[in-house]
């Protein structure tokens, strides 16, 4: 394998970690107060398309991402009010918020299928990029790779030294000492969930805008799903979760290296693989329960009710 | 005239008298609904600086709710709060605690997976840059109420008494001038509660108020000056300790209809049914506890009682004899004529082993599904299964059964278990195991938040199983109780056995011993623990 | 203002009227999106909804899309009465009906009496291999069910395409991504002349009331109910939780095989690319708005089946997006919940209760 080759997979891998690792921090953070929102796809694909209609209709990329994010959190909102509001199963309302999501944007994104957009440019960072290898993996990017650079920096300092970082990781350990002590509970999850929203839809816009960049019906091909599969992974600590980002978005190449090294296999078997490593992942980082007591939220999934 | 009666007499009426009677906490006609049933109705309480007051009251008469309303978690319907001469409205619990008035939890609100810094942090609202300070706060105030402890320690890996300490310290680095403590002693060993006492004691000297809620009157006796007794939601009487006779006060808790107490002989019995030797099972569970080699016996015709803190393997070792956790060496759990260790519970309960668990909700019972189904749960050995398809009439008749011999409350047996009191459910529960007539029943913490009419009907059942020759295993935390029914008691402490001893010829301080681990470790579990004093403060 | 209050019990009279109530609200929606989309309301929601059944044929097709959405959604209603969260019929659908074509495509020349119950059979195995791997991932390895069964969605998905892009393509096909077509032998007879109306449609309604014998009637029924209402009950009363998760997996996924060869062995006759157009998916939907209950389970997927085909019926006479069909069900879906809410909670108008009269103390 030669280094143009390593050097290719390197920034495909990033790139194609990068939707995954927005999706997971936003999951992470919304776990770790204590809510599992299965409707990560939902939003990625409602932001993809939000976010691809904005732009084609504006020819503004910013103003693309900032209703991508803005869908994704409408769309989270959705969720919020059923499994907060109104204590709907934290399961049922998540699956609701994929399988609306999924038929809102094929309905919102049917003319726009196959439109080109000028996606978003890399932006070559001078000096670190010339490191060798993970120099122009890491440095020759586009802005939301930066961006997601720092989202993880953030958030590891805010689950680290941050009093609201505190506050929420103690109401996702439990919601009924964190109501008798005074914290607020519900408001906490809403914003955590939200936050989810925010960055899934951004990680919608990334898709439909920079990594293809175009719209097409169910793009995103189950990323929501594998990234809350990233988030068991890295067991809901942020540093792991850009780590399993970056293995997955490798995981999904895979057929580029194949192609690369001259090996020909049918691209349905190849598409596959993101899913089987998914279903390996689960399977080696579930089976130890202490592992789950220990770094799992514990109250992830219930409801809260407040008495008053 | 009573003092009851004098007090009632003497109370102020409005605000305006509060200036004449300077209180610290003045409550007027607290009242609270909540959806069918009056949980406080036109509640008044005052309490005056430096005093230990005591709230008196069965399960259920609505000493939670009340405390809630102080802290600021519940809102009340109606009423005026007074603190320190004025009207207040307390928003939230965060509210109360910039007036001064502290809370320690009955099931401590405390974060497992936080440091203890972090906990009171939270509660405190201190910003992350200020953690170092309080930890130092912590450190000075824990040692200067000789509670003392390490405030870097993650929560998880403290005793359920360090525990506590935390809750009372989160209360005590701010300026407190009323705490709140709700039944803290049902989580101490005797000796514990000792400690706790001279605490507070310390505490009211410097002029901070104590409410004290319990349902003990020998603990509220030796600690408190006076008490405001509620029963059913009101205050049923407010007396001066001193004054009044302990049955007096009973009676006020209670009315004038239930049984106090009453007291059961002791049997003598020989023949073991169940025998535990060697039992060993590490803990998948980091929070849980590892048994370590435990042996004992409960004989044929005879309550054996387990004391213990809560979280010294109580759990662990209910799971292994229940066999919802199985362990390896069928050997080290033996019925009289096979080894059952390694088997599932249908197994065992085929055996005449019945098992009733702590949670009553949600385990002893399915809460949405009704008493028939829940009669169905584990008495599907009694003929309510043919074929594989269950015959619903026979399914009928077995709840009614229960509901009739134990004189369950319920509308029916179409009733869902969540809708019963606590003590009606338990009662149907044990009446479920009790009509099968198991030759093993194990039942956990029998009367937990059940009211004294209940717990005396769930105390006859047990003793009228022992009469016909079965075998029962009670694991309490409640001290008092297992010396009232237990026939031979024993203590469990971090996963080892104490030795087990006739309840008659042991007393309240040595079971106190053994939950604090003074008891000797050796295989030899039977021989007289050698009284070495154990220093049992980990920090 | 108005202000949820939790009910001293859960209405049982709501649970029943809330699919009702999110289905009108549903149809409301509906209404105002169409106005948006500059269509008169009341003429689109008839050519979506009354239209598709307004003759013999469009009820005859009525049933021919109702009879997999049933399996699969029967299926389901018995794993999530257990609180097993296989959203996997999709991809268990995918699975019997590659596994039937690939034994029926073996035998294009037979008339033998024993080939439609061999592919069925075949179909039916394969539904039960794919959930089973689900049922010894969660509870041999303690991996979330959902997600395994998702992933398991899109593997089998890119299994059927690989084999009928490549193994079981039509050799004689000129290269369309179809298999060949099966033998009438392995056909599922049709029941009604000039419908497509197959027996597979008796097997449904069968397969509903012996669900409704299991759940209902049977002490493994009871079990099922008690470990997905209240795992620790189920385990303090010695039920085991694995095998009656393997049970479940099991049964739902021997369902949707059925569903999925079903298909293949009934209307569409080959194996092609695309045997489902989500009813996997919206089985899940049609589980949850029956109640988990076979009867409201086979009244659901008769609607569901409707809303497919409504979307075809707007996308032919109102051009609109054939999409509408899946943003309708993930609407109804959402409404659903949001109704069930009314069970726990009831809606009141808020004023201060009358302030009690102090007690005065003689």
């Amino acid at each position: 394998m030669d280094s143009d080759l390593i050097y290719n997979v390197l920034q495909a891998a990033v790139r194609t970690g990068t939707p995954l690792l927005l999706v997971a921090l936003g999951e992470t953070v919304c776990e770790k107060s204590g809510v599992l929102n299965l409707g990560q796809e939902g939003m990625l694909l409602v932001g993809a398309v939000a976010g691809f209609i904005t732009t084609l209709l504006t020819g503004n990329l910013l103003l693309g991402f900032l209703c991508a994010i803005l869908a994704g959190v409408l769309m989270s909102m959705l969720f919020a009010v059923l499994s907060l509001h109104l204590n709907a199963n934290q399961y049922a309302s998540g699956l609701a918020l994929t399988i609306f999501g999924t038929g809102l944007s094929a309905f919102i994104g049917a003319n726009y299928v196959g439109r080109p957009v000028t996606g978003l440019e890399p932006i070559v960072i001078p000096i670190l990029s010339e490191i060798p290898l993970i120099g122009g993996a890491l440095f020759r990017q586009d802005f939301v790779v930066y961006l997601s650079f720092a989202m993880t920096g953030l958030l590891f300092w805010f689950f680290k030294a941050s009093r609201m970082g505190l506050i929420v990781k103690a109401v996702g350990e439990s919601p009924d000492s964190a109501n008798a002590i005074g914290l607020p509970v519900l408001r906490t999850r809403y914003l955590a969930v939200t936050f989810g929203g925010a960055m899934a839809g951004l990680a919608g816009g990334y898709l439909s805008l920079a990594y293809t960049p175009l719209w097409a019906e169910n793009m995103s091909a189950g990323r929501g799903w594998i990234a809350l599969a990233l988030v068991v992974f890295a067991s809901w600590r942020i540093e792991r979760v850009m780590l399993g980002a970056y293995l997955f978005g490798l995981a999904s190449i895979l057929h580029l290296v194949a192609q690369g090294l001259g090996l020909a296999f049918s691209p349905s078997l190849l598409a596959m693989l993101p899913y089987i490593a998914t279903i390996v992942v689960l399977v080696l980082l579930s089976s130890n329960p202490t592992r789950n007591r220990l770094y799992a939220p514990v109250s992830l999934g219930q409801p809260f009710y407040k008495s008053s | 005239m009573s003092t009851a009666q004098y007090i009632d007499r003497h109370l102020p009426a409005n605000g305006d008298e509060l200036l004449q009677f300077p209180s610290r906490l003045a409550l007027r006609g607290i009242s609270k609904q909540y959806p069918g049933c009056l949980a406080n109705d036109s509640i008044d309480l005052d309490i005056p600086p430096g005093e230990i007051h005591a709230l008196l009251g069965e399960n259920g008469a609505g000493k939670s709710t009340l405390m809630k309303v102080i802290y600021g978690l519940v809102k009340p319907d109606a009423g005026e709060i007074y603190w320190r001469g004025k009207s207040v409205r307390i928003s939230d619990p965060s509210h109360a605690r910039r007036l001064g008035i502290g809370m320690v939890f009955q099931h401590f609100s405390l974060f497992e997976t936080l440091t203890v810094t972090q906990n009171i942090a939270l509660a405190l609202g201190t910003p992350a840059k200020e953690m170092r300070a309080l930890g130092e706060r912590i450190s000075n105030v824990s040692a200067r109420y000789g509670m003392r402890l390490n405030p870097d320690r993650l929560v998880h890996t403290l005793s359920i008494g360090e525990r506590q300490r935390v809750e009372i310290v989160r209360c005590l680095v701010q300026d407190i001038h009323l705490l709140i403590l709700d039944e803290p002693t049902s989580v101490l060993t005797p000796q514990e509660v000792n400690t706790l006492f001279v605490t507070l004691r310390q505490l009211a000297t410097e002029g901070c108020s104590i409410l004290f809620i319990s349902h003990k009157l020998h603990e509220v006796r030796a600690l408190c000056q006076k008490a405001t007794v509620l029963r059913a939601g009101r205050v049923s009487g407010a007396c001066v300790l001193g004054v009044e006779t302990t049955s007096s006060i009973a009676r006020m808790m209670v009315g004038d209809s239930t049984p106090i107490s009453t007291t059961y002989t002791k049997v003598r019995a020989e023949t073991p049914f169940l025998s535990v030797v060697g039992l060993n099972k590490a803990t998948h569970d980091p929070f849980g506890t590892t048994l370590k080699n435990l042996a004992f016996e409960v004989r044929r015709g005879e309550i054996l009682g387990i004391a213990g803190v809560a979280g010294n393997g109580q759990e662990e070792l209910l799971a292994a004899l229940s066999g919802e956790e199985p362990v390896k060496n069928g050997d080290s759990i033996c019925l009289p004529d096979a080894a059952i260790g390694h088997l599932p519970p249908d197994a065992r309960r085929r055996m005449g082993v019945a098992f009733v668990p702590e949670e009553r909700l949600g385990r002893g019972a399915v809460p949405d599904m009704n008493l028939r189904e829940n009669g169905l749960l584990t008495g599907f050995m009694q003929g309510l299964v043919r074929r594989g398809m269950v015959q619903s009439e026979k399914v009928v008749t077995f709840a009614d059964q229960i509901i009739t011999r134990f004189k369950v409350k319920a509308a029916g047996s179409h009733s869902e278990a969540r809708s019963l009191s606590g003590g009606n459910l338990q009662k149907f529960i044990i009446g479920r195991e009790v009509l099968q007539n198991p030759k093993l029943l194990i039942t956990a913490h029998p009367t937990w938040g059940v009211d004294i009419g209940a717990a005396v009907a769930i105390h006859e059942a047990l003793i009228g199983l022992r009469d016909q020759g079965a075998s029962i295993l009670v694991v309490s935390e409640d001290i008092d109780e297992l010396f009232q029914i237990s026939d031979r008691i024993c203590a469990i402490f971090d996963g080892r056995m104490s030795p087990q001893k006739a309840t008659a010829e042991t007393t309240i301080e040595e079971v106190g011993r053994w939950m604090a681990g003074d008891f000797d470790y050796g295989e030899d579990a039977g021989s007289a623990a050698s009284q070495v004093s154990k220093e049992i403060q980990p920090c | 203002m108005l202000i949820m209050e939790r009910r001293p019990e859960p209405s049982r009279w709501m649970s029943y009227l809330s699919p009702v109530l999110a289905g009108l609200l549903t149809l409301l929606t509906g209404a105002l999106v169409f106005s948006l989309l500059g269509q008169p309301p009341l003429h689109a929601l008839k050519t979506f909804l009354i239209t598709p059944i307004a003759d013999a044929y469009g009820l005859a097709e009525l049933c021919v899309k109702a009879a997999p959405i049933l399996l699969c959604a029967l299926g389901l209603a018995v794993a999530y009465r257990a609180n097993v969260w296989n959203i996997g019929a999709e991809g268990q659908l995918l699975m019997g009906g590659l596994a039937g074509s690939a034994l029926a495509v073996q035998f294009t020349d037979s008339d033998s009496a024993w080939l439609l119950p061999a592919v069925l059979l075949c179909g039916i195995l394969a539904g039960m291999v794919w959930a089973g791997l689900a049922a010894l991932l969660k509870t041999r390895f303690n991996t979330n069910e959902i997600l395994t069964t998702i992933m398991l969605n899109y593997i089998a998905f890119n299994l059927l395409q690989y084999f009928v892009h490549g193994p079981l393509k039509d050799p004689h096909g000129y290269n369309f991504p179809e298999s060949a077509v099966f033998a009438d032998a392995a056909r599922l007879p049709i029941l009604v002349d000039a419908t497509r109306v197959h027996q597979g449609t008796v097997i449904a309604l069968f397969v509903g009331a012996a669900v409704w014998l299991l759940m209902g009637r049977s002490f493994l029924g009871f079990q099922i109910r008690v470990l997905g209402r209240d795992s620790r009950a189920a385990r303090m009363a010695g039920f085991s939780e694995k095998h009656l998760i393997w049970l479940v997996f099991l049964i739902s996924g021997g369902l949707a095989g059925l569903a999925g060869v079903a298909e293949v062995a009934g209307p569409i006759g080959q194996l092609v690319p695309n045997i489902s157009p989500g009813y996997g998916y919206a089985a899940i939907i049609v589980a949850f708005l029956g109640r988990l209950h076979p009867v409201g389970v086979l009244l659901a997927s008769l609607l569901m089946a409707l809303l497919f085909m409504g979307g075809e019926m707007l996308q032919i006479e109102l051009n609109l997006p054939l999409a509408l069909t899946g943003m309708f069900q993930g609407m109804l879906l959402f409404y659903l919940l949001a109704c069930d809410a009314l069970i726990v909670y009831r809606l009141r108008w808020h004023r201060k209760l009358p302030v009690p009269a102090t007690v005065v103390t003689s």
